[in-house]
């Protein structure tokens, strides 16, 4: 559980509200179903909106990590 | 049948109201709601294709607005912290001065790039990606003397009132959005 690998990365940092999400939602679009998404973002409103898109798209959120001013989200794609 | 549908009516023409349709809409499309955004009055500045441009922030007649400045001019010059400290907005009078509409304007374009907010030819961008609809409102086109060759690529053909309620009545759960 510890050591999730990811098969993509986006970085989010420095974008704010609604880009993360997007940009979630378009970086899943080219996966397959099972693979991991790591996302990283700054934007503190993520913290509530990706675990929303997750919840709403069906899309497992994994893990939620918070490191300094970073959260750190894996997602298994649907 | 769709499930739902998310109807927005953007009828405002000025910067701030700009943002909300386009990233509530932008965001729905995302989260798998059929979203439509009609363009009406004001609204219809926002898919124009030279306006969209130039899209405005007045301080006039807006008791809201923050007296802030970009955190770039914050710090390369930091005596505009002492005016935001004793300012809780741009004076009313500000607004009368020429040129203030346009310097506003440009202070919250720069707060905004500078938060990493998209601008709004990219969400208006985003939206199309995400499969939203963007409906020009026909009368408005009348009035304002627009063709619809003066408006973006991209649109959906004009539509009034009637085709907008068709839309979002269609689906089992019908949401609409006046803004």
């Amino acid at each position: 559980m510890e050591n999730i690998t990811a098969n993509k990365v986006l970085d989010t940092s420095g974008l704010n509200c609604p880009l993360p999400v997007l940009k979630t939602k378009k970086a899943l679009e080219d996966m397959q179903s099972g693979e991991i998404l790591e996302v990283i973002a700054t934007d503190p409103g993520s913290k509530a909106d990706i675990p929303a898109f997750c919840q709403r798209t069906g899309n497992e959120l994994v893990k939620m990590v918070e490191e300094g001013d970073r959260i750190l989200f894996y997602i298994k794609k649907k | 049948m769709s499930k739902e549908r998310l109807a927005i009516i953007a009828s405002k023409g000025t910067l701030d109201m700009a943002y909300p349709p386009l990233i509530i809409g932008s965001t729905a499309a995302s989260l798998g709601v059929d979203t439509a955004i009609f363009f009406t009055f004001y609204g219809l500045n926002i898919v124009h294709k030279e306006k969209m441009h130039n899209l405005k922030l007045a301080p006039l007649g807006n008791p809201a607005m923050p007296m802030s400045f970009p955190p770039s001019v914050e710090k390369s010059f930091p005596p505009v912290k002492i005016i935001e400290s004793i300012f809780p907005g741009p004076p009313q009078i500000m607004g009368i001065i020429p040129g203030m509409t346009d310097f506003m304007t440009s202070m919250m374009k720069k707060t905004m790039k500078e938060k990493g907010v998209a601008s709004i030819p990219e969400l208006i961008e985003l939206c199309k990606e995400a499969g939203v609809k963007l409906i020009p409102c026909q009368m408005t086109m009348e009035v304002f003397g627009y063709k619809y060759e003066d408006l973006i690529d991209g649109l959906e053909p004009p539509g009034g009132a009637a085709t907008l309620i068709d839309y979002v009545t269609q689906a089992e759960k019908p949401m609409m959005l006046f803004i």
